[in-house]
């Protein structure tokens, strides 16, 4: 695509979306007074913990790092002492349903102009939660019964004005062509296979992808022929606008990240071979049998365009046939081979609440303390093409940021406050956060995902 | 004089295997005794085990302590410094012991690891109301799922059909070894499964479709079990104390005498439901909401039946109803789903329970999807993080679960002639990144992994 008619598609977008004005979602001024976190330990996942650390925020963004004593105070500065707690960055959940997330529908089994954020529901009880497990970014994706359910959006659990969000524009990362960021969801092994129009086998599964690129590839090549070798776009020579083609064009051009459900070993090649085929880039997502072919992934990360896996631990293998063979040491096996890996929620699969449960039965599976909270922060970020904005404790990237009881991977550690942009989000000492936190009356989601159409029309 | 409710002799050792060989004492040659003593090592282990802490569940944890197990019980317990190991017996080291945990309500061995029709008999749906399904002639013994608890220390489950009906069946008592259902069964039948609330209703129309309509049946359920109860017991009286001699053909007039109660013919249905209400059997009722809850209390009142709560949500909301009521709490496990009737449930439950005084287990519980199943040590760690000191949480998963299934006497605490049911973990059993090393079962060593 020229940058020309990515120009106009890129407006056509924003017109069409209703976001004629980015400064909608643009991120809401934080507190400007700076304000320092005393005495606590920093694990800034970017170096080493600092035991006795201090910790500066300004207007929204992280403007010191380092020990007490050798890190300066601003005057006028807002004073927190948390000796004794710990502080790390604010989780980066990879894939996440909350929300009650409805992407594509029962019609077809690929349809990338779907998109998940025209679904959601900001006040959902579910992203209470969210902020209660220390999660401060969130992809969050329609579900896995298609094998393309359509894009998925990366939210940042903001409180613009102190409140939880009332619009989910409130919520949006924006991207640098001023359009919220997300990527696109695709799926494929026993989900997505279903009753006619959805494929009936995994060859099926991928000769229906492969024929949906290579539309769109011919799509893009009619797109680029209207442009002359003048440099002038001849406006009769564009086809008619398609926007499930347009979003495979961003995947193929690389600004959107295909995020990709597989399970199965051999499932998982198979992603790897489209990739190669389309050039898209690609998370691998949930990956039960990623320590089967951990070296295959590596090697495919080494090539490009493979940007690492996402896993997902439960607390038993099965419920399906293509995860009786998922296994606490998938990081450890990933992380040996020298592949990048995060963890997610997949809430509702697992609870927000404890997302930091998920890296520490990763260690329980032999993975190493540092790499499981990396996997937690900064190789999500980087999963989400957000790693200059988030995932670490670093001068000039985003405050977000959580404060815990006690060391990360504890079963007894509480997530006391979470931070997203200079401003608290979720206080334990708060009766209402902490209803949200532990449960109780009321507390309840009140809307779940739409899971169309694993388990229902495919079944 | 119920036949149908077998409680298996304390079990020697409940894994099956190879073939035991009794080599009698006076065999001499010191080679046969080397071979004997070889065999009974991996037959039936003689086995000591070494521990920073044991948590006996019968007292105060014992700091450096020796647990010795003979012929599959525990033999000895107690300190170092006073508890001697038997000469030639294998001793195992653990940073901390615990008994084997026992997991008060699941469903593995009817539920399995790939969830799909060969490995899915938690619930028949062919109607809303059969305590006549045993999950005696549903258990596999041989099911994945089993292993994989058992290899996080879990060795006792009550087990069989799931919730999701009114009555969907019994469950059984088993431990997680055996290779034939018989030879892991400890008690069946252990309860009779039912459930209130939205999952119970029925698909298409059918009966019960609704919270008035689910309790009306079941009433009219226990009545016509009543009404069995009664014929059957006037038919005994009556074979007990025969009636008066048999007027003979004079010409006295006979007095009006009632026709001859005979026995109802044999009908397992309500079989299963006489023995609820003349509380050989519990009835387990799964309720989430406070509404459904306070049904079950009140069919208890009606009825008189031992009533024992599962999964029980919205219990903090009643607290005072349910331990007036006296009756036995089997929580949800701890990381349930927070959806549909339980989306009001909370990690906190447990301490709510243990402040009103009410007895209480916490569950497996059932899974229809991911994970399969759950694991009682990882849901009692989040108990123990939410309100609820170490012992309190360990023991809704050994010696109280155990009472409430009333088999404590055999296991659920590490105690001198239980049976020999133990956990091996490398620190404290319920934080995330420790691990089980080890779990044995009727004093056989049945696992070595390290999970």
């Amino acid at each position: 695509m020229t940058a020309r008619s990515f120009l106009r598609f890129a407006t056509a977008a924003i017109l069409i979306s209703g976001f004629a004005h980015p400064h909608t979602y643009a991120q809401a001024p934080a507190d400007s007074k700076p304000q320092a976190f005393i005495g606590a330990r920093l694990i800034p996942i970017s170096g080493p913990a600092i035991d006795r650390g201090i910790l500066i925020i300004e207007n929204g963004k992280i403007t010191a790092i380092g020990p007490e004593g050798s890190t300066a105070i601003p005057s006028g500065a807002a004073r927190h002492d948390v000796a004794g707690k710990v502080i790390m960055p604010g989780l980066v959940d990879t894939h996440s349903h909350v929300g009650g997330p409805g992407g594509a529908d029962g019609s077809a089994p690929i349809q990338p102009g779907v998109r998940v954020m025209d679904s959601l529901n900001p006040l959902d009880s579910g992203y209470r939660r969210v902020v209660a497990g220390g999660i401060t970014t969130a992809n969050v994706m329609p579900g896995s019964g298609h094998l393309l359910s359509g894009q998925t959006v990366y939210l940042k659990m903001r409180r613009p004005d102190g409140k939880p969000p009332r619009t989910i524009d409130q919520m949006f990362i924006q991207g640098a062509d001023g359009k919220p960021s997300g990527g696109i969801k695709m799926a494929n092994g026993t989900n997505s296979i279903g009753q006619p129009p959805f494929p009936g086998s995994r060859g099926k599964s991928a000769f229906l992808v492969r024929e949906q690129f290579i539309k769109a590839q011919e799509y893009n090549a009619k797109i680029k022929s209207a442009t002359g070798a003048d440099g002038k776009l001849d406006e009769t020579k564009l086809p008619a606008r398609d926007l499930g083609l347009e979003a495979l064009i961003d995947a193929m051009e690389g600004r959107k990240i295909v995020h990709h459900h597989t399970h199965r070993a051999d499932d998982i090649m198979t992603v790897l071979r489209l990739r190669d085929e389309f050039g898209f880039r690609v998370v691998l997502h949930h990956v039960s049998e990623a320590w089967k072919v951990a070296d295959q992934i590596a090697a495919a990360e080494k090539e490009g365009g493979v940007l690492g896996s996402s896993i997902i631990l439960v607390d038993s293998p099965g419920g399906k046939l293509e995860a009786a063979e998922v296994s606490f040491i998938t990081g450890a096996s990933l992380a040996k081979a020298g592949a990048r890996f995060a963890y997610h929620t997949d809430d509702w699969i697992t609870d927000s609440r404890l997302f930091l449960r998920m890296a520490a039965l990763g260690v329980r599976g032999g993975l190493s303390r540092d790499l499981a909270l990396r996997a937690l922060t900064l190789s999500g970020a980087e999963l989400l093409d957000l790693q200059d904005r988030i995932g670490s404790l670093q001068t000039g990237k985003d405050a977000d940021f959580i404060i815990l009881s006690g060391d990360p991977l504890s079963v007894y550690t509480k997530v006391e406050q979470t931070w997203v942009e200079g401003r608290m989000v979720f206080n334990r000492a708060d009766p209402s956060d902490h209803l949200h936190q532990v449960g109780g009356y009321s507390a309840g989601r009140d809307q779940s995902p739409y899971f169309c159409c694993f388990g229902g029309a495919g079944q | 004089m119920n036949s149908k409710i077998q409680t298996q002799k304390l079990a020697s050792s409940p894994l099956p295997a190879p073939p035991r060989l009794r080599v009698p004492f006076s065999v001499t040659s010191a080679f046969t005794l080397f071979l004997a003593c070889a065999i009974a090592t991996t037959a039936q282990a003689q086995v000591a085990i070494k521990a920073k802490t044991i948590h006996t569940m019968a007292g105060p944890a014992i700091t450096d302590g020796i647990v010795v197990i003979t012929d599959g019980r525990i033999a000895a317990v107690g300190p170092a410094a006073s508890t001697q190991i038997p000469a030639g017996y294998e001793t195992l080291t653990a940073e901390v012991l615990t008994p084997g945990l026992i997991d008060a309500r699941g469903t593995v061995g009817l539920t399995g690891i790939f969830n799909s029709r060969h490995d899915s008999d938690q619930i028949d749906p062919s109607a809303p109301i059969q305590p006549e399904l045993r999950a005696i002639d549903a258990y596999n013994p041989q099911e994945k799922l089993i292993q994989w608890v058992r290899e996080f220390g879990t060795t006792t489950v009550n087990t069989g059909h799931a919730p999701g009906s009114l009555i969907t069946g019994q469950t059984i008592i088993v431990k997680t070894t055996g290779n034939t259902v018989e030879e892991a069964l400890v008690k069946s039948p252990a309860m009779v499964s039912a459930t209130l609330g939205p999952s119970a209703n029925e698909q298409g129309g059918k009966a019960p479709g609704t919270r008035g309509k689910q309790v009306a049946m079941l009433r009219e359920e226990l009545l016509k079990a009543r009404d069995y109860i009664e014929k059957k017991t006037r038919a005994a009286k009556k074979k007990d104390d025969p009636a008066p001699a048999p007027a003979d053909s004079t010409d006295k007039p006979t007095e009006k005498s009632p026709t001859p109660p005979t026995p109802p013919d044999r009908n397992l249905h309500l079989e299963m439901l006489a023995d609820v209400l003349e509380g050989k059997v519990p009835l387990l009722v799964h309720a989430n909401r406070a509404q459904d809850i306070e049904s079950a209390l009140r069919l208890k009142q009606e009825f008189g039946f031992r009533l024992i709560l599962e999964s029980a949500a919205e219990a903090y909301l009643l607290a005072p109803q349910i331990k007036e009521a006296g009756v036995d709490v089997i929580l949800h496990p701890s990381m349930q789903r927070a959806v549909g009737d339980s989306e009001n449930q909370s990690f906190e439950t447990a301490a709510v329970l243990v402040k009103a005084g009410i007895r209480f287990a916490i569950e497996s519980g059932y899974e229809s999807y991911v994970p399969k199943t759950r694991v009682v040590l990882f849901e009692a760690a989040i108990a123990a993080s939410n309100g609820l000191t170490f012992d309190q949480a360990l023991g809704a998963v050994t010696i109280e679960a155990a009472r409430i299934l009333g088999i404590d006497q055999r296991v659920g605490s590490i105690q001198t002639g239980k049976d020999a049911d133990l956990a091996l973990f490398s620190g404290d059993p319920f934080e995330y990144t420790t691990h089980c090393t080890a779990v044995i079962v009727g004093g056989t060593i049945v696992s070595r992994v390290e999970r």
